[in-house]
């Protein structure tokens, strides 16, 4: 049948395990290749990657996946993967490239750019194809969320974009044929020696993906305290946040601050307790499609953004909202 | 002597930022400009290593408008040496991928460094792309999301780097550039010698020739990124809001509210 065009998606694992977000963009992708006869290739690399996570990328719309496997790819050294999507990109030529806006995106992706002499868009939330030209429409928040741009990629190639995770929902109903390739790892030195990765034992769900966020601010006046947070949390199955003085407080460790200087997150509900609100934080979580807050000061500035305000001490109400909840 | 260098960007103070109720449009004027707040801890960090190493010097730079001058200014104050302004029509548009270009040129005229440091990302933009797009244009390692240094030597770093799931622990030799997180430190209040440092100081001004900036690399036309449009996102309003005194059946309301919303 022949494509015209060519999608690659830069997939990402975690251990053995394919990211989800590489699921959500394989889906998008095979939505946009619709539109411009493109080929949706998915690229993976990492080491034993589970032959079930890479038959699941032709449910969700891949046309053919790439594996590179090493176990010099089990700890994310960005010089080794560089190698190994560099040499891909400029062997495919693909007309798009997308990545997921993690971690592993946001460092790897702006060095590829720069590799290959591409473009790149970052943090998109929303991409389409522009009439006519067929170029890939990226649209992406600025200024903390208070600015929206649409951005393009008129000549250079691949239009590049990194995607904020769970903006896009994964399709799994495209059933193409399972078209797994292998391609080498190349094998290269670096200066930068991954010695390990320790996991935060108390971010069991981490905050830039959750569905739902508890956040716990100056309010909970101690780190005792903010058990409370916790315990509303587990119930939800939701993710722990905090404001800035919480985490300047000592409270709790700074990978679960939301706002400027922390995380930006957009969850389904994000309940902020014993938070002011103050615009720097508020430029961190406003994006979440419901806003619940309690706090006892009727004047708070959360309260004009949120959905569900509750006027209250904390102490009385989320002991309480956490017996019901389940 | 060993040489540090510090990128730091100028942009509006978004705790400032309004947006006009009629045209729902950012407003911009008058919104006064501050270091881009993860820069602080970059500034700080060069400051600290050059204490702890001494016979060391910190030079800041941005590329920006002449204004941005008070940025590195306020860089100095902090403990900087000296700053150099990358300032010209020419760079005017330029996209992340051109930014990087023409600091990683910057970076050529000076010449002998052993350390680069930058935020995570601007404020403005938030990209995190720029400290990446430098190191690459450079050729040296770049490590992201840099929350612990260990340990730091000349042409060595011992550092823990945030991820989704906990940090890794990673070892560098050589030259390096990192870009920084709140929690690495807390920067310092300007001391009244480094205010006086601050406004003594000779700031350099250096144009695209001045670095040797490829013209086809800079600015609108070297820029492979093009803003075709740029709009307001709809105004989140308040809601329901409920006193828990007066309400005390409050919490099964919400229960019921996010049961409605198909959130729970
Ligand atoms: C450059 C810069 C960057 C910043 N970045 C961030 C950022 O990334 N994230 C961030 O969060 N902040 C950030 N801040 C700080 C921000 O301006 C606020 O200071 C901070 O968010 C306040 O945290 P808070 O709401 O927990 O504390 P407070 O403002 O002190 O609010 C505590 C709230 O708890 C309520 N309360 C107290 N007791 C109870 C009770 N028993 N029951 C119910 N309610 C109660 C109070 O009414 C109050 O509204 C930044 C500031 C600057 C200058
Ligand atoms: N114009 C600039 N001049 C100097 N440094 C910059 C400039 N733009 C970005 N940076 C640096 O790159 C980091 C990331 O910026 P950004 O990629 O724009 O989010 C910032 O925190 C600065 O350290």
């Amino acid at each position: 049948m022949g494509f015209e065009k060519k999608i690659v998606i830069i997939g990402e694992t975690r251990g053995c395990k394919i990211h989800h977000v590489t699921y959500e963009l394989t889906s998008k992708a095979a939505e946009l290749a619709g539109k411009i006869n493109a080929e949706v290739v998915t690229l993976v690399c990492g080491h034993e990657i589970e032959k079930g996570d890479l038959e699941r990328l032709f449910k969700t719309g891949a046309h053919r996946a790439v594996v590179v496997d090493s176990p010099e790819l089990v700890l994310v050294n960005d010089d080794h993967y560089l190698r190994d999507i560099a040499d891909f990109i400029k062997s495919e030529k693909p007309d798009m490239a997308l990545a997921g806006a993690t971690p592993f995106g946001r460092a790897l992706v702006p060095k590829l750019a720069i590799t290959i002499d591409a473009g790149l868009t970052a943090d998109c939330t929303e991409l389409g194809i522009e009439e006519g030209t067929g170029l890939l429409l990226q649209t992406r928040p600025a200024f903390g969320g208070n600015l929206m741009a649409t951005i393009k990629t008129p000549e250079k190639r691949p239009q590049m974009s990194t995607v904020r995770p769970k903006v896009f929902k994964i399709n799994e109903t495209y059933g193409n044929p399972v078209n797994i390739v292998k391609k080498d790892h190349i094998p290269g030195k670096s200066r930068i020696k991954m010695l390990q990765t320790v996991k935060d034992l108390e971010q069991v769900i981490n905050i830039a993906e959750a569905d739902i966020i508890v956040s716990g601010g100056r309010g909970l006046g101690s780190k005792e305290n903010f058990a409370l947070i916790f315990e509303l949390a587990s119930k939800l199955n939701a993710a722990v946040g905090a404001s800035r003085a919480a985490v300047d407080a000592g409270w709790i460790a700074y990978s679960h601050q939301v706002g400027q200087t922390g995380t930006t997150v957009s969850p389904k509900l994000y309940i902020a307790v014993g938070i002011s609100g103050m615009i720097q934080h508020q430029v961190g979580m406003k994006s979440a499609d419901c806003i619940v807050a309690i706090n006892k000061d009727p004047d708070a500035p959360i309260f004009n953004i949120a959905d569900f305000g509750i006027v209250g001490d904390l102490f009385d109400i989320v002991p309480k909202l956490s017996k019901i909840m389940e | 002597m060993k040489k540090v260098i510090v990128f730091i960007k100028q942009v509006p103070d978004t705790s400032e930022l309004k947006i006009d109720p009629v045209t729902n449009t950012m407003i911009r004027e008058g919104v006064p400009s501050i270091i881009n707040p993860f820069d602080m801890y970059a500034i700080e960090e060069a400051v600290r290593i050059k204490e702890k190493w001494g016979d060391t010097e910190v030079t800041v730079i941005t590329m920006g408008p002449p204004q941005a001058d008070a940025a590195l200014r306020e860089a100095i104050s902090m403990g900087c040496d000296n700053a150099v302004l990358l300032s010209d029509r020419k760079f005017a548009a330029s996209d992340t991928w051109a930014t990087s270009y023409v600091l990683s040129k910057a970076v050529g005229k000076i010449g002998e460094y052993d350390v680069l440091l930058a935020g995570k990302q601007a404020t403005d933009g938030d990209t995190a792309q720029v400290g990446p797009g430098i190191a690459t244009w450079l050729g040296i390692p770049c490590i992201t999301y840099v929350n612990n240094i260990e340990e730091i030597k000349p042409g060595y770093v011992k550092l823990h780097r945030m991820h989704d799931e906990g940090y890794d622990v990673i070892e560098i030799e050589g030259k390096f550039l990192l870009t920084v997180l709140k929690e690495l430190n807390e920067p310092r209040i300007a001391s009244f010698r480094g205010k006086m440092n601050a406004k003594k100081a000779e700031i350099p001004v250096w144009t695209a020739e001045d670095i040797g900036a490829d013209p086809a690399k800079i600015g609108f036309m070297g820029s492979p990124t093009r803003v075709v449009k740029a709009f307001s996102p709809p105004v989140k309003q308040g809601g329901i809001k409920i006193s828990a005194e007066e309400d005390p059946s409050v919490p099964e309301k919400l229960k019921s509210y996010l049961r409605e919303k198909l959130i729970i």
